[in-house]
């Protein structure tokens, strides 16, 4: 019976129902470890799923759509970055207004474009690679957004651990009073940081919609912005633990769905809660980080 | 606003919050009807559907009423203060749209005995508090006529919500109509646990699809299924789809071969017409194909002509009286009788069922 599910398909169906979730979590990773707490990320996600979906309907362009839904994505949260770094507004309030204003937005925005179908994302063609036995269905025949995401995740990786632009992005996010003294712009960096975690959800948004879904439905993130906010937690605040968080996540998930339709003897209800449990097992056994010192507070430079 | 107008509004709200009495509407001003909704009005099935019903009640009565609507509501907890929320604006109507409402329509009912409340697919009652349903199993004993006879792998997939009676009668009436025309046919039935969670859905259909299953059928709400039943036809598949709820159109020809529709427009009318005349009484109402208040949508030409013919043939006799869904002889899954040879199943019954027929595999989780 079990017998009847193909592991290569399963390995790979995987990634691409990670790489939302993996979009997401990586932009907020970065915003989280500047100091800044954006509860917003579901609502930035939705509206890049919206603004990519839109513009690929209307250029045939998937990669245009992409573009749009990070620059959707960035918008939405420029409004959070301006709110809670210039206006000091409390951060928890505006970033869960900003899911709200960014769920109305996007169903505003849909109206029209329930039921259309996207132009469709390409497999990136990595040649002899993908005809590898085994490794090549697994994982050299995916979009190059699956690809994206996972450099992506390298890339932030090397910034805040190798660099001199990531040292600093870590030090406003340990103590913005002293890398204030230290004449560095916390706001600056602060809104850096923040405009890179909305161009990073709305991408992931825009993979719902353009391609694993793929279609725009109202609503159609369903909570992923939330998931990629805890994967963020439970990986330390580290690229590295959230690369295994969400794959774990995604893996469980897909397993499941699976199983069920095998006809696997085992509890409905322990495969529906599994991908939760597993994850939030694995990544609090590997949890030893804290969060960065002064994640959620508020910035005066006059102090 | 005047200083007193503004004071004994107040006054009232003040009142109503202390007393659970709402702010009535004066004589003369429109009738404030209150939806709950499970999921968003864009979903393109069952929250979309109601909503087309509100929209049909503004246009059928004009000034005479006022519609309000909450989105996207959680069952549990947060329901109870959205429907206390409407009936502290002064709902004189509340209808809670999903299974899940039940316990916090009736707490939030007990409360507010002067306000009228109207909950979905649910069985609890009081008073002020009807319940109303659709036999959607009726449907789904026509959908699982063409699923039978449509499918080449002898594989039907099911993507199941939550196991409620609703939705095991669904799944059970689909199966026995897909061996009555089809005895090989099996059933691969996958439990989402969400009414609307598009991802979820699409991956439910892509496992299904991996598994050989090459007619899906759906009781969630979201149109991802459809949508991965053609991105799965693009590539070269031959998947087969019902929309559920609502038509889901944008997808016919293929995968949406037919669809059930949710047509809750005549009803809500009805009861709003009966809120306005002051006749309005706590009742049961639960329609079907018959009333109109299930519809079978469109059968596209991608449906062999006879498909076609026992689909109608099915919807005519369920219309007429003369054939019930549940008709005997039927099995339990582990082989006990349910009804004997002729024998018709009750209403109590079918809210009450929490079995698999015979010849489905799996168990129904707790």
């Amino acid at each position: 019976m079990l017998g009847s599910i193909d592991p290569l398909l399963l390995l790979a169906s995987l990634m691409v129902a990670a790489t939302p979730i993996l979009f997401a979590a990586i932009g907020e990773l970065v915003v989280e470890r500047a100091g800044v707490l954006n509860l917003g990320v579901e609502g930035m996600m939705i509206t890049g799923a919206i603004c990519g979906f839109i513009v690929a309907v209307q250029t045939g362009s998937p990669w245009i759509g992409f573009a749009a839904a990070a620059l959707g994505g960035a918008v939405l949260a420029a409004l959070f970055g301006l709110l809670t770094q210039y206006l000091l507004s409390n951060q928890v309030a505006t970033g869960l207004a900003l899911t709200l204003f960014g769920l109305g937005l996007a169903s505003l925005l849909g109206q029209d474009w329930a039921g259309i179908r996207a132009p469709r994302v390409p497999d990136l063609p990595l040649g002899p690679l993908s005809d590898l036995p085994i490794l090549g269905p697994v994982l050299f025949r995916h979009d190059p957004m699956v690809y994206l995401g996972l450099a992506l995740c390298l890339a932030v990786w090397v910034v805040l651990t190798r660099t001199r632009a990531g040292l600093i992005l870590r030090a406003v996010g340990e103590n913005h009073d002293s890398a204030h003294a230290l004449g560095y712009r916390v706001r600056a960096v602060r809104m850096a940081a923040i405009l890179f975690g909305g161009a990073c959800a709305g991408l992931g948004g825009a993979y719902l919609s353009l391609v694993r879904v793929p279609q725009w439905t109202d609503g159609i993130t369903a909570g992923a912005g939330w998931i990629a906010l805890a994967i963020v937690v439970f990986a330390s605040w580290r690229p590295g633990r959230l690369v295994i968080g969400a794959y774990l996540f995604g893996g469980v998930a897909q397993l499941q769905l699976n199983l069920q339709a095998a006809g696997a003897r085992v509890p409905v209800e322990l495969l529906s809660m599994s991908p939760y449990l597993a994850t939030i097992l694995v990544l609090v056994l590997l949890s030893s980080g804290r969060a960065p010192g002064s994640l959620g507070r508020s910035f005066h430079a006059a102090r | 606003m005047k200083r007193r107008t503004f004071l004994a509004t107040g006054s009232a709200v003040a009142a109503s919050a202390a007393f659970g009495l709402p702010a009535r509407a004066q004589d003369g001003e429109p009738v404030k009807i209150g939806f709950v909704y499970v999921g968003p009005i864009g979903d393109g099935g069952w929250t979309f559907q109601h909503n087309e019903g509100r929209l049909a009640v503004e246009e059928h009565f004009g000034d005479r009423v006022e519609t309000i609507y909450q989105e996207s509501v959680p069952e549990g907890p947060d329901a109870e203060r959205v429907i206390t929320q409407m009936a502290l604006q002064g709902a004189d109507l509340i209808f809670t749209t999903s299974f899940g409402y039940m316990e916090p329509t009736v707490n939030v009912a007990a409360q507010f005995p002067d306000v009228k409340f109207e909950h979905a697919t649910g069985y609890m009652r009081a008073d002020n508090l009807a319940t109303y349903d659709a036999r959607f199993y009726e449907g789904r004993a026509v959908i699982g006529t063409m699923a039978g006879m449509l499918t080449k792998t002898n594989k039907i997939g099911y993507i199941g919500s939550f196991p409620i009676p609703e939705v095991i009668q669904g799944i059970n009436s689909s199966f026995l109509h897909a061996r009555k025309v089809n005895p090989d046919v099996e059933m691969v039935v996958i439990w989402a646990y969400t009414w609307f969670d598009p991802a979820r859905e699409a991956d439910a259909a892509q496992a299904m699809i991996e598994q050989g299953v090459d007619v899906i059928l759906q009781h969630t709400d979201s149109t991802a299924p459809q949508a991965a039943a053609a991105a799965a036809n693009e590539a070269g598949a031959e998947i087969y789809t019902f929309g559920q709820a609502s038509d889901m159109a944008s997808f016919k020809p293929m995968p949406r071969v037919s669809s059930i529709i949710d047509n809750w427009a005549p009803y809500y009318i009805d009861r709003v017409q009966q809120v306005i005349d002051g006749t309005w009484e706590s009742t049961h109402t639960w329609g079907g194909i018959a009333d109109g208040e299930v519809e079978i949508g469109e059968i596209t030409d991608a449906v062999p002509a006879e498909v076609k013919a026992a689909a109608e043939d099915m919807i005519a006799r369920i219309s007429s009286g003369e054939y019930h869904p549940f008709t005997g002889p039927i099995n339990r899954q582990d082989g006990s009788v349910f009804l004997a040879e002729g024998e018709v199943a009750t209403d109590e019954q079918l809210v009450s069922m929490d079995f698999y027929v015979e010849g489905l595999t799996g168990e129904i989780p707790n």
